[in-house]
């Protein structure tokens, strides 16, 4: 009789771990409450049912054991039964179903007044582009990127000129109590732009802009995850949004680089020193998601104190890190790989001008 | 119109394997095929439950283990998943089970294609091989998920992207030729093969989940083979079917004018029905298990067959609720919610019959009685899951979360596994003469059915808090608790002992094929034909002279007025209240084992 016992503990276990464990959802921050309430009510059907059918099984099979005087009621079916069983379960299926669709069809229709925010992921970094002053964001494409336009913003659209670029900060502000159209597009893999307070996500493909809404209700800085598989740095793509009155929010706007700034000075990086202008590259490239800076484990060797270290290589021999090398690992990062790491990295078409930059950020790092 | 007669066919002339190599190598008998089948997938499955168990080492302990570095942990993940979908589920269920029980079942004695039987595992083994090779490339193999997304399963950034994503895709294009050579078969033996009085509706419902499958494969595989090889293409020679303009690591690419979600339309019009290729015929399996060893025929029958129809129809409708947040056009989401949630209809249906098959029945608690318990708590809890997921908008928040992770184990994973491990240990004793051992048996369910609830039933409320999957480490994620992290140390805990227990299971699989307990015929007393042929275990061609007869359904336990509890498939009617359940003409003989 173990088995009735430890499924009807397995039912009664189960519920308690749902209201004593503290693990439950993470505190809301948009207006997409409704869709926890249809989760809850998900919960709370689907938890009946499971509830019913184990403790019924677990009442048959004790009931119903095996005694060798007793034969089993031969009764292959019973069609009322059947259609009673089928009526319910559509019943309850409706239920959950009907406003599952009535909050989805809120979910994608976007109210009018909703502003926009362009998000551009990249291995493994998050970007922002506000609309400036006309409220309009210019056109952009994949084909636009350089360095100096690292959101590919069309540099001919008039729209586009006093768009407010956030290339490298990953930190983006929103505004409470307004809707927000989130724009989102990728300019290498499948991404996907996942704040677990908002409860809303949405892939961003390469080639497409997809988009969802949502409005802040609640002030605090919470943690953009990516949410999509984009490779070796996928679980240290993360950024940070803000969320904060319309007056911070204004002020903080304000002071943030248009795109016709930034390319009038040269691009992001114009009038900055060559260490930092390293550090832009690379956190641009990518660099960052798998060289550390603070001496952790990474996919690739720490950048903490690399400049001079001495390093085993996976053939046996032993270099001493200096600017040769260094700028040999950039361009073709093959051909000596670090014992221990898999030759993984791809070759980088830096120019001269860019691999000084990052290598001042290397050797800065150390000091 | 006059009754027509079934026309007798004579019976070819069998050819008999002389050699050891024609019998046990290069066999063209179905049982021998199913074996080969059956250990190959095992031993593949072996090398994704090692796999699994570093990823939760990983995911339980970061940073306690230094060969485990992001690029591992992923190809990891990748590998345990693809193998266990695909070269070991769907392998085991349909070359395995289905080539031993099909032509048992129907009354027939092999396959009607036996040569390309034995191509198809061969051809299979091949894909295994290729598959396995990956991890001695340079580069590794891949870690693109299994799910292959592009473009990031073809660029850098991935792991094994040099070779390991052409070798994965190679072995997939390789392995789905061996199943539509095996499933061609599978098909036909059930339409053109079944002897005489084994109508469509007295099929055991192994035969019809696994036929349904069969179908369901033959359909949905070559979806999966062209998108295989359109990123081959894409990979090797440049072609751009997945690939829009693409700007990688800071590199101009020379792709352009391509569509990522093409691909992912693609994958699921596969990956959908893959779930009910793996999922039907285990419910059909274990509708056999519950009703032999509760000495009871399946509750509803009809109504059984046509739910597996019907899933299987609907399979094909439904596959873009894998896609809810992939920026596809969202008004889909009104369709697929909708198609999704009817699936739970049916589905819904064969949990009550299963259950009302134990209702007023006589239950020994055998083990494959057990093990079809374990499968309908951990099918019910699995399923229901699936209403959340399925539901567009509760999916929104759950995607891509844990909670997917848990689900889709629980109700494609766990529940199927136990149904094979009760029908393992159902019919050993017709494939060896011998029983598994009781002991180690009931050791080994209880370890794995309460194992696994203790991993996938908390996994669930990681994903209630947020707890993205295929991440390597949450270090520094503000939002999830240590109580969340510490729970992932002790799921770790759970699998890596739920793991251990499972080479328990092979070493009883070992052990009772030389010391078992000799089983006799038809030791657990069942009506269906597999267990009514002359020699246990049946030797080549099955039924010696003459194919038996049926006269009615495979679950007459407990008729009223029959002598015995259970009367054979291939029992007459008249002899219902006779002396004896023995097969006329069956000389039961001991040189068998």
């Amino acid at each position: 009789m173990a088995v009735v016992i430890v499924l009807v503990l397995l039912v009664v276990g189960s519920v308690i771990f749902t209201f004593v464990s503290p693990y439950w959802f993470t505190p809301i921050a948009s207006n997409w409450g409704t869709i926890d309430d249809i989760l809850i009510l998900t919960f709370i059907l689907t938890g009946i049912v499971f509830v019913l059918v184990v403790l019924f099984m677990a009442w048959a099979i004790h009931k119903y054991r095996y005694d060798k005087n007793r034969r089993s009621a031969y009764e292959p079916e019973n069609n009322k039964l059947e259609w009673w069983l089928t009526i319910l379960t559509s019943i309850a299926v409706i239920a959950m179903l009907a406003p599952g669709l009535v909050v989805w069809n809120d979910f994608i229709t976007v109210p009018e007044d909703a502003h926009e925010v362009d998000v551009l992921g990249q291995q493994w970094h998050w970007a922002f582009r506000y609309p400036g002053e006309d409220g309009v964001l210019g056109t952009s494409g994949v084909q636009h990127i350089t360095f100096a336009n690292p959101l590919g913003v069309n540099p001919d659209d008039p729209n586009g000129q006093d768009d407010i670029l956030i290339a490298t900060s990953q930190v983006m502000h929103l505004p409470m109590d307004r809707p927000v159209k989130i724009l989102l597009r990728s300019k290498d893999v499948l991404h996907d732009f996942y704040v677990p307070q908002f409860r809303a996500k949405m892939d961003m493909i390469p080639g497409q802009v997809s988009y969802f809404w949502l409005t802040p209700i609640r002030e605090g800085t919470f943690e953009i995850l990516c949410a999509e598989l984009c490779g070796v740095g996928h679980y240290q793509m993360r950024g940070k949004v803000v969320v904060e009155d319309e007056a911070s929010y204004q002020t903080w706007l304000t002071t943030q680089p248009t795109f016709a700034e930034t390319m009038s000075s040269g691009g992001v990086d114009a009038g900055v020193s060559l260490f930092d202008r390293g550090r832009l590259l690379a956190e641009g490239q990518g660099c960052l998601s798998c060289h550390s800076l603070d001496g952790s484990a990474g996919v690739g060797p720490t950048w903490q104190n690399i400049f001079g270290r001495s390093e085993t290589m996976a053939d046996g021999s032993v270099i001493v890190v200096d600017e040769a090398y260094l700028r040999e690992s950039i361009i073709n990062p093959n051909a000596k790989v670090v014992e221990g790491f898999d030759p993984f990295m791809p070759p980088y078409d830096l120019t001269d001008e860019e691999l000084e930059a990052i290598i001042a950020f290397m050797r800065g790092e150390g000091e | 119109m006059d009754y027509v007669a079934p026309a007798e066919v004579e019976d070819l002339e069998l050819h008999d394997p002389d050699t050891f190599i024609t019998k046990y190598v290069w066999s063209q008998d179905h049982k021998v095929i199913a074996v080969q089948y059956s250990i190959i997938a095992i031993a593949v499955g072996l090398v994704a439950l090692v796999l699994s168990g570093l990823m939760r080492l990983q995911l339980g302990f970061p940073g306690m283990f230094e060969f485990i570095n992001p690029a591992t942990y992923l190809q990891f993940v990748t590998m345990h998943g693809m193998i266990m979908v695909i070269y070991l589920l769907t392998a085991l269920f349909l070359g395995g089970f289905g080539n031993y029980l099909i032509p048992l079942m129907c009354g027939a004695r092999d396959m009607v294609f036996p040569y390309m039987n034995m191509l198809s595992v061969w051809v299979y083994l091949l894909s295994v091989i290729i598959l396995m090779a990956s991890f001695f490339v340079p580069g590794g193999p891949t870690g693109a998920g299994w799910t292959l997304y592009p473009p990031q399963a073809i660029l850098q950034g991935t792991p094994g992207s040099d070779w390991g994503i052409i070798l994965m895709l190679v072995s997939l294009v390789v392995f789905i030729v061996a199943f539509t050579m095996g499933g061609l078969n599978y098909v036909t033996t059930v339409l053109q093969a079944r002897t005489r009085g084994m109508t469509l509706m007295r099929m055991p419902l192994s035969v019809w989940g696994i036929f349904i499958a069969t179908i369901l494969g033959l359909l949905a595989f070559p979806a999966l083979f062209v998108s295989g090889i359109m990123m081959l293409l894409d990979r090797v020679i440049g072609t751009s079917f997945f690939m829009p303009v693409i700007i990688s690591l800071g590199q101009q690419l020379d792709y352009g004018g391509g569509s990522p979600i093409l691909f992912q339309h693609l994958f699921w019009f596969f990956g959908h029905p893959e779930v009910y290729i793996v999922a039907l015929p285990a419910f059909g399996i274990v509708s056999d298990l519950l009703s032999v060893h509760a000495r009871r025929h399946i509750f509803g029958y009809r109504m059984m067959v046509w739910a597996i129809v019907i899933i299987g129809g609907l399979s094909f409708v439904v596959w873009a609720h894998h896609m809810y947040v992939s920026g596809m056009n969202p008004w889909f989401g009104f369709f697929f919610a909708t198609t999704t949630l009817i699936i739970a209809v049916p589905t819904a249906l064969k949990v009550y019959n299963w259950t009302l098959t134990l209702w007023k029945a006589n239950i020994n608690f055998t083990l494959p009685m057990l093990f079809a318990i374990g499968f309908i708590v951990t099918f019910v809890n699995g399923g229901i899951t699936g209403l959340f997921l399925g539901n567009v908008v509760v999916d929104v928040p759950l995607s891509d979360t844990m909670f997917v992770v848990a689900h889709f184990h629980m109700v494609m994973g766990v529940a199927p596994l136990l149904v094979i491990f009760g029908a393992i240990y159902h019919w050993y004793p017709l494939v060896t003469g011998r029983m598994l051992h009781e002991g180690m048996g009931k050791f080994h369910f209880w370890v794995t059915f309460l194992g696994t609830y203790a991993i996938y039933f908390p996994m669930h409320y990681l994903g209630f808090v947020g707890v993205p999957r295929r991440y390597y480490d949450y270090e520094g994620i503000e939002f999830i608790p240590q109580s969340a992290r510490d729970l992932n140390s002790a799921i770790t805990i759970a699998a890596l002992i739920v793991g251990v227990v499972q080479l328990l299971f092979i070493y009883n699989m070992i052990w009772s094929y030389f010391k078992g307990k000799k089983s006799g015929p038809n030791p657990w007393k069942a009506a269906s034909l597999e267990w009514q042929t002359p020699q246990t275990p049946p030797v080549h061609g099955n039924w010696g002279p003459n194919l038996p007869l049926v006269y009615r359904w495979a679950y007459d336990y407990a008729v009223p007025g029959a002598k015995d509890d259970f009367c054979p498939q291939n029992q007459p009617r008249s002899a219902d209240a006779g002396s004896s359940a023995m097969v006329a003409g069956s000389a039961p003989s001991a040189e068998d084992n």
